[in-house]
Order: structure tokens, then C-alpha cells, then sequence
């Protein structure tokens, strides 16, 4: 057997809070696999990789590197000692380039200033010595998120990271990126890179993976062989129990239109078109999906329509009445619920706790309060019922947002955004970085919804969570729509993957026929 | 039942309280030593910084007379500040309204009662609108509020001193100030032996208020997500243009109401001749009291007391009241510190966490 590369055992892990999140964890690595390491939200797998990478301080616990003991006191520290880490957040400089955020903090030297073209150079090596398609000049803002991903993992490269840490890298990845990303693993794999890759998504891990760590409520549960364990025993082990993951979906039965959306025009500042006059309605009782490669027009679609901009062009009506008109309160008061695409600067506020989060859009109801006053003591028990429902894992309500796991601040916008009363719900990413197990619950949910009457629009980057979920599907591309399709029992994910990278177009005919 | 999470919130709560006074402690150590550094008697002037407040009735009832000013400049600041707006108004304001509080005792004869309360009034309602002017020039122009607010400062400090200084002078007096404010207009003082006035209890009822507003209320609500998290609060729906608006106004009000009452309470005649820098204090009982309106007293007692220390010092030995100065310094970064004694706390934490299982 191969000594181990890396070996963690016993980890504890006490956040200031009094959480444990890793309670005697042991986890090891050897050299050269791509090792999977996964759990339920909250399990406590970022936690035991942000101690490997030296952000948190273990409580006790040893690290062996090599066989050696070894303690990681920063990030520096970390990379020194060949990690590196891809966060499940982004850490990247938005307004620098390529090329600057991968040297960034080990820029070569001349004097005072920096050596602009040494950055280029050295930004421009590493990219063609694992031959990634980026053009190191561009400016982080302007890149689509798998590419930002690449970047992240390049500036862990250039520090020589012999160990790489993926805080999962898929759940912000469409399936053309992800495809590539795996590419690009296995070749750093055949490099001799050691990769630890976490990631809720199991195909993906039968997929790459060598070997399996499950952990669940902050311990290790097991270490497995990938090719000997099936998705549904992982699934099982995480959770403690079996689940069902069938969704046992029943025809739609849509009703009246809900919202309808005209000609939606919504250009940029340099006046450039990011959607093209924009067509469709949506049914009560009914879900209808919407796919394309990130950057096509989605982002737009559902900012206009939420409110949180105003179109160039066109109308959105919600029950014959028009939004762009109004507020976001008047919107949503309309009963449109909308769980938007960035938890963490529009869904959550991460300092403030569970329960500020839960009643952000419910707080002036007449259920929450009564006259000017809060009503405490029914914001209280409507809080606890939500966080009982959606299996928020925290210690009480009154927990800042910013100490949950990254699935769990999901189930806080998914919880607030799912209780009302619901007319309307715009389900961006709904469920982004969520474990099997919650995942197929909000699924559940959303098909229950629908069976009661709401109209529901789903964005999602993942294909296979739409062609399940959704009664009929629109293709975007280019600010437009490339195609509808009515059901989806005759579509496959290699036809829509044409329509979304634009080599294929329906006719305008067959396009209209979803604002008929 | 007995809820674990809400266990640890408490502790988090009484390790808040600990650190407190923990800092304060380690600056009053501090300055012991800064003392017997600079002073020829460290011990008198210590005895004099520490216990000079509590040698008399007087000047006990200075701090407390102090204390009531810089809970209402306190309470001001805090409510802006929690709407993420750097709002130094509360400095003007508390000028102007008091101006306006003895322009309005001088100029319009009402009967008592009466009297201080409409004075009160108009004087709260000035800081609000002086408040609200950065608020809306960031609102509509962008303009930021810190810069904005500091200058009007000196519009309307130098606006309203001109009014009390020819209008309502007093040519009579022996320095320049306006004419005696009528007795129908003054708050009456309520403790024999010291200056402490009604205010006392405006403040009281000013400081419940706040905080039954903040955390009880609709508004506070959004007023404090808004300071968190603009994005979050708008994409709720929360009308954040609004929200800021309010805030500021609400802040100057209460300042603006700290203005007339200090004046109304404490002076027979309107003399500042200067901005009085109590909004500024306000700034640092705010950032003492991290914004929380429950410990805006607390935090104004604490700087009142020190305040009032620090006279008798200078006043009885030969330690200048620029140590305080220093001394303030000190326990202010401890306590704005949040990570001063953070190994501490893990330790309580995981002691209790051990003993409960
Ligand atoms: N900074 C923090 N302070 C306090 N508690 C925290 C902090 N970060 C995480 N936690 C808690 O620790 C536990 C484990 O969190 P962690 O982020 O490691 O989970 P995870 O396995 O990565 O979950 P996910 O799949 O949702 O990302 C959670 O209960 C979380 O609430
Ligand atoms: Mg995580």
C-alpha cells in the first residue's frame, strides 16, 4: 500500500461560537489520486480544509505530511508546504488581470514598482504549461465564472501546489465548463498533482475520483474505493439513511397565464444589446426551465423581471399588471418570490442572523407584525418552524448567516423565498451547492408548489436538475431565445447543448409558439 | 427546555460584557503608570482622576449632568452610523438646535410647560433637518455624506450664532451671549445640591424609546439590514433611499433634542461661542457602545466619568488633562478592538462546551 501523502487525524474543530464542526475527523490522501471528500451541508468538510490550508486553527488533532508531523499555521505557511486551495467563495482581485492575480503576493521584484512585463511572462508560462485557454490580460471582471475557476486554480499552480484543494469547483460550473474543468484535472493528475475535490455532486465523483472520504456530523464515516461503492450507498452513508431520490413527478396541469414578458430589451452602458427582445408566458401550475452557457442573457431576464433593474425595452406583467413600473416591494407584494443567483451579497446578509434573513421580505406582513411593532414571539416560532423544515443545521436562530455552511445560507434563502403566499417564483440556481438529500427536498417542494397553482421559472446551470424538473424548456443564447420546447420527453442534453452554444436555432415560429 | 444554541448566544452576550470592562480595566492600569511617570504626586492625582467624581454631591452630579448630554449625542450617532451613513451632523445640530431652543424660549412667550417642550421640539426638529441634508445629497448626488455633513457643520453653527449674537444679544451682559432665558421656558433642576435636570429624564424616556424603535420596530428593522447589507435589503424589497433618510433624520432629531435640553437645563443664557464638541463625542460613545442603543448610557457615563476625573485632576495636581486625552484613546481602541481577548473567549467556550458534552 502507498504511504499516505497527507494525513489528518482526529481533527477537532470549535468555532467561537461553541459549534463543533469537526469532531475527530481522519482523513488521508496519497500522492497522485483525485481524492473526493463529501458530507451534507455542514458536515464540516470546509472546515477540515480550511485547517488543512491553515485558516482555522484546530482545536486538537495531528497532520501528518510525508509520514512527518507537521503543523500549518497561515495560508503562506500552506502554500510553502505545496497546498493550495480553491475556495468554494472566490477570492479573486475583480478590477486586476489574469496575469496580476495569478502572481499577486509573489510578484518578482525590481525596486519599488512592479515588473509589469515579468508578471505577463510569468502569468503566460504557467498557462501554457498546462495549457489552459485563458488570455492572461483579461480583467477578472469581464470573465465568465469558469474561467475565474481556472484562474483560481492557476494561482494555486504557480505557488507550486503539489496538493490541490477544490472547495467545490462544479457547483458554479455549466456542464461545458465542468467537462473541461475534468480535463483539466486529469491532466494534472497524470502531472503528478494530488487533488482534493469536494463536491455534492456524485455522478461527477464516479466520474474523476480515485477514492471517497464520507463524512457525516463532523466525523468520518468511511473511505471508499469510487468504483466500488454506488451513488445511492454513498448517499446513504452521508445522510445515515436511505433516500429516495425519485421525484415521482406528474403531468403539469397549467392554468391561466401568470407572468408574461414582452419584447424585453435590456442593453448595456455602451448601449450593446444583453437581450433581444425577449418573448414567453408562464402558466400557473407549471415549471418552466430556462438553460444556456452563463453570460447569455439569463442574469437580465431575471433582474428585469424581479425588479432589480429596469429594462431598456418591453414590458414584464405579473397578473396583467406591470412591474417595470413598479417597486420591489409593489412586486413582490404582487406574490413573486425570487431567490436570486448570488447568496452572498443579494440573498443573505451574512452578518446578520438566521432569523433577519428568514423575515427580510415577511417582516411588515400582518402575520409578523402588528402596527409599527414586530411581533416578536410569532417571528420567533415562524423561524423555528422554517428552520425545522428546511433542516437549517445552526444552534438557534439568532446565528449570523456568515457561520453556516455554504449549503446551508442556501436553505435560508430557499426557506424565506418558499413561504408566503405564493403566486409567482423565480428560482435562479435554486440549488446551488445544496447536498442530495436537501437538494431533492427543495425539488419536492417546488414540484408541490407548483401542483398548488404557483408559476415557476427555473434558471439552473444544471441540465440535468431542469430536464427533470421543468414541464417545457427555453434555450438562451446571445441575449435571445434560441428554442422552446413544449415537453421535454423528446429532448437530449447533446441536442440542447447545440442550441446553447448557438450552432442551432429554432425558426421564429417555433419560438413564438411559447408567448402563444 | 433549555435551548443550547440560546446558551451560547448568552455567553456570547457575557463575554461581550467581560471584554468591556476588561479593557477598561487595562487602560486604567495604563494610565496608572503614565501618572507616576509625569506626576510629582501620583497618588493624589490618581486618587483625584478615580474618586474626584464621587468626592461630592457638585461633582457627581457633573457626570451625570455630562452623561445625559452624551447619551443623546450617543443615541444620535448610533442610530446614523447603524445605517452604514458616516453622518457627522450631530455636531451642527446639537449647535444649531440649541440656538434655536434658546432663540425660541427668548422669542416666543409661552406658558410653562408648554414652553420647553415646544422649544424642545423645534430644536429636535432642526437636527433632523440638518442631518438629513447629507442623506439626501448622497442619495441624489452621490455625494458623501462624512464630507458633506462636516462642512454644513460650520454653515449652520456660523448661521445660527449669528442670530443669537445680534438679535437676541444681550448688550447688557458682561460677554457675549444672548439675553436670560425666561424662567417658563427652562427644564427645572430635580436633585438638590447639583445641576441635574429634567433631562434626566427626556433621556431615559429618549433612550427606551431607541431602542424599542431598533428592535422592536419595522423601521429599525430595515434600518439595520440596510446598514448591513444595502444589496440584501433592496433585492427584500426594503426601500433603502428611504430607509437612509429616515435614519438621518431620526439621528438628528435626537441630537437636536440633546442641543436643547443641554441648553434649556444646564445655561441662563445661550453663550456658545464654538461648536461644543459633543457630537463628536457622540462618535465615540457610539463606537464605545458598538451602536447598540442599550449601551449608549452605559458608554456616556463611562467617558462623563473620566471627563469629570480628569478636571479634578488637572484642577488639583499638576497632571495636565491632555493625559486624559491619552487615556481615552487607549480604552477606546480596546473596546473597538474585536479581536482583543479572542483566546480567551475560545477558551471559556470550549470549557463550557467540554462540561456540557
Ligand atoms: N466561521 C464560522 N463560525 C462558526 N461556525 C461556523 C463557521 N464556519 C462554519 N461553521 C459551522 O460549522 C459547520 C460545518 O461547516 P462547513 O462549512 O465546514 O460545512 P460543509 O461541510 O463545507 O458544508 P457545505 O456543503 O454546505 O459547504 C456548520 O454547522 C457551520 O454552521
Ligand atoms: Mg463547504
Amino acid at each position: 500500500m502507498a504511504e499516505d501523502l497527507l494525513r489528518m487525524e482526529g481533527i477537532v474543530k470549535i468555532y467561537s461560537n461553541g459549534v463543533v464542526a469537526n469532531n475527530g475527523v481522519d482523513f488521508s490522501v496519497k500522492a497522485g489520486e483525485i481524492h473526493a471528500l463529501v458530507g451534507e451541508n455542514g458536515a464540516g468538510k470546509t472546515t477540515l480544509m480550511k485547517i488543512l490550508f491553515g485558516i482555522e486553527e484546530a482545536t486538537s488533532g495531528n497532520l501528518l505530511l510525508n509520514g512527518l508531523r507537521e503543523t500549518i499555521k497561515s495560508p503562506i505557511d500552506a502554500i510553502q508546504k505545496g497546498l493550495g486551495m480553491v475556495h468554494q467563495h472566490f477570492m479573486l482581485i475583480e478590477s486586476m488581470t489574469v496575469a496580476e492575480n495569478i502572481v499577486l503576493g509573489m510578484e518578482p521584484e525590481t525596486g519599488l514598482l512592479l515588473n509589469q512585463k515579468k508578471i505577463l511572462s510569468d502569468a503566460r508560462n504557467i498557462i501554457e504549461k498546462y495549457n489552459f485557454p485563458i488570455n492572461p490580460q483579461d480583467r477578472i471582471r469581464d470573465l465568465p465564472t469558469g474561467t475565474r475557476q481556472k484562474v483560481e486554480i492557476l494561482k494555486a499552480l504557480f505557488r507550486n501546489a503539489r496538493i490541490l484543494i477544490l472547495d467545490e469547483p462544479t457547483s458554479v460550473l455549466t456542464p461545458q465548463e465542468t467537462t473541461e474543468l475534468f480535463e483539466q484535472l486529469k491532466t494534472l493528475k497524470n502531472l503528478g498533482h494530488t487533488i482534493i475535490f469536494i463536491s455534492h455532486k456524485l455522478n461527477e465523483i464516479k466520474e474523476i475520483c480515485d477514492r471517497i472520504t464520507i463524512m457525516r456530523n463532523a466525523a468520518t464515516v468511511g473511505v471508499y474505493e469510487v468504483a466500488k461503492i454506488s451513488q445511492q450507498e454513498i448517499s446513504s452513508l452521508m445522510v445515515g439513511k436511505d433516500i429516495d431520490l425519485n421525484l415521482n413527478k406528474t403531468p403539469a396541469r397549467p392554468g391561466e397565464t401568470a407572468l408574461r414578458v414582452r419584447d424585453l430589451v435590456v442593453t448595456d452602458i455602451n448601449k450593446r444589446r444583453l437581450l433581444e427582445s425577449v418573448s414567453f408566458r408562464l402558466r400557473r401550475g407549471e415549471i418552466l426551465g430556462i438553460v444556456g452557457v452563463e453570460g447569455n442573457g439569463q442574469r437580465e431576464l431575471v433582474e428585469s423581471i424581479t425588479g432589480l433593474r429596469k429594462p431598456e425595452g418591453g414590458k414584464v406583467e405579473l397578473w396583467g399588471k406591470d412591474l417595470t413600473s413598479l417597486s420591489i416591494k409593489g412586486i413582490r407584494r404582487l406574490g413573486l418570490a425570487h431567490i436570486p443567483q448570488d447568496r452572498m451579497s443579494k440573498g443573505a446578509a451574512l452578518t446578520s442572523s438566521i432569523k433577519e434573513n428568514l423575515i427580510s421580505v415577511a417582516y411588515d406582513s400582518p402575520e409578523l407584525s402588528r402596527g409599527p411593532l414586530l411581533n416578536l414571539k410569532k417571528i420567533d416560532r415562524w423561524c423555528r418552524d422554517l428552520i425545522r423544515d428546511y433542516q437549517i443545521k445552526a444552534s438557534s436562530p439568532e446565528v449570523p448567516v456568515k457561520m453556516l455552511s455554504g449549503g446551508n445560507i442556501q436553505k435560508v434563502v430557499v426557506a424565506r423565498e418558499f413561504s408566503g403566499d405564493l403566486g409567482c417564483i423565480i428560482a435562479d440556481q435554486p440549488t446551488r451547492g445544496i447536498d442530495v438529500g436537501a437538494a431533492s427536498f427543495i425539488h419536492h417542494k417546488l414540484l408541490a408548489l407548483r401542483d398548488s397553482g404557483a408559476a415557476i421559472l427555473l434558471i439552473s446551470a444544471d441540465l440535468s436538475e431542469v430536464m427533470e424538473l421543468s414541464d417545457s424548456l427555453l434555450v438562451m443564447f446571445g441575449g435571445r431565445l434560441a428554442a422552446y420546447f413544449e415537453s421535454l420527453s423528446s429532448v437530449t442534453e447533446e441536442e440542447l447543448g447545440l442550441y446553447m452554444l448557438g450552432l442551432k436555432r429554432q425558426s421564429d415560429e417555433e419560438i413564438k409558439r411559447c408567448s402563444a | 427546555m433549555k435551548d443550547p444554541g440560546q446558551n451560547k448566544i448568552s455567553l456570547e452576550n457575557r463575554f461581550e460584557a467581560l471584554r468591556f470592562f476588561c479593557a477598561i480595566g487595562i487602560a486604567i492600569l495604563l494610565s496608572f503608570v503614565i501618572i507616576i511617570l509625569v506626576s510629582r504626586e501620583p497618588f493624589t492625582a490618581l486618587r483625584n482622576l478615580f474618586l474626584g467624581p464621587l468626592s461630592s454631591m457638585r461633582r457627581f452630579g457633573n457626570v451625570v449632568e455630562l452623561a445625559i448630554t452624551l447619551t443623546f449625542s450617543g443615541l444620535a450617532v448610533a442610530v446614523m452610523f447603524s445605517a452604514n451613513q458616516f453622518n457627522m451632523g450631530a455636531e451642527g445640530s446639537f449647535y444649531a438646535a440649541g440656538a434655536v431652543a434658546a432663540m425660541t424660549a427668548l422669542g416666543l412667550p409661552l406658558p410653562p410647560v408648554i414652553h420647553p417642550l415646544f422649544a424642545i421640539l423645534l430644536g429636535g426638529l432642526t437636527g433632523a433637518v440638518i442631518c438629513a441634508i447629507p442623506a439626501l445629497l448622497k442619495a441624489k448626488w452621490g455625494a458623501s455624506e462624512l464630507v458633506s455633513s462636516l462642512m454644513l457643520n460650520y454653515v449652520f453653527f456660523y448661521f445660527t450664532r449669528y442670530f443669537c449674537n445680534t438679535v437676541f444679544k444681550d448688550p447688557d451682559s458682561g460677554y457675549v451671549s444672548t439675553y436670560l432665558l425666561p424662567l417658563t421656558a427652562k427644564l427645572p433642576r430635580i436633585i438638590g445640591g447639583t445641576r441635574i435636570h429634567l433631562g434626566l429624564f427626556i433621556v431615559i424616556a429618549v433612550t427606551l424609546l431607541t431602542v424599542i424603535f431598533i428592535k422592536r420596530t419595522r423601521w429599525g428593522y430595515a434600518l439595520i439590514q440596510t446598514g448591513r447589507s444595502p444589496g440584501f435589503a433592496g433585492y427584500s424589497g426594503i426601500n433603502t433611499s428611504w430607509v437612509l433618510i429616515y435614519s438621518q433624520l431620526l439621528g438628528g432629531f435626537i441630537a437636536g433634542v440633546g442641543g436643547s435640553v443641554e441648553v434649556l437645563g444646564m445655561y441662563d443664557r445661550f453663550q456658545w461661542q464654538n461648536l461644543p464638541g459633543y457630537g463628536f463625542d457622540g462618535v465615540i460613545v457610539a463606537i464605545l457602545a458598538r451602536n447598540r442603543p442599550a449601551w449608549v448610557p452605559v458608554a456616556a457615563f463611562l467617558l462623563s466619568y473620566i471627563r469629570i476625573g480628569a478636571d479634578r485632576m488637572s484642577t488639583a495636581t499638576d497632571v495636565t488633562s491632555e493625559m486624559i486625552a491619552i487615556i481615552q484613546g487607549i480604552i477606546i481602541m480596546l473596546v473597538a478592538a474585536q479581536a482583543f481577548m479572542s483566546r480567551q473567549r475560545q477558551k471559556m467556550l470550549i470549557k463550557e462546551i467540554r462540561s456540557h458534552g
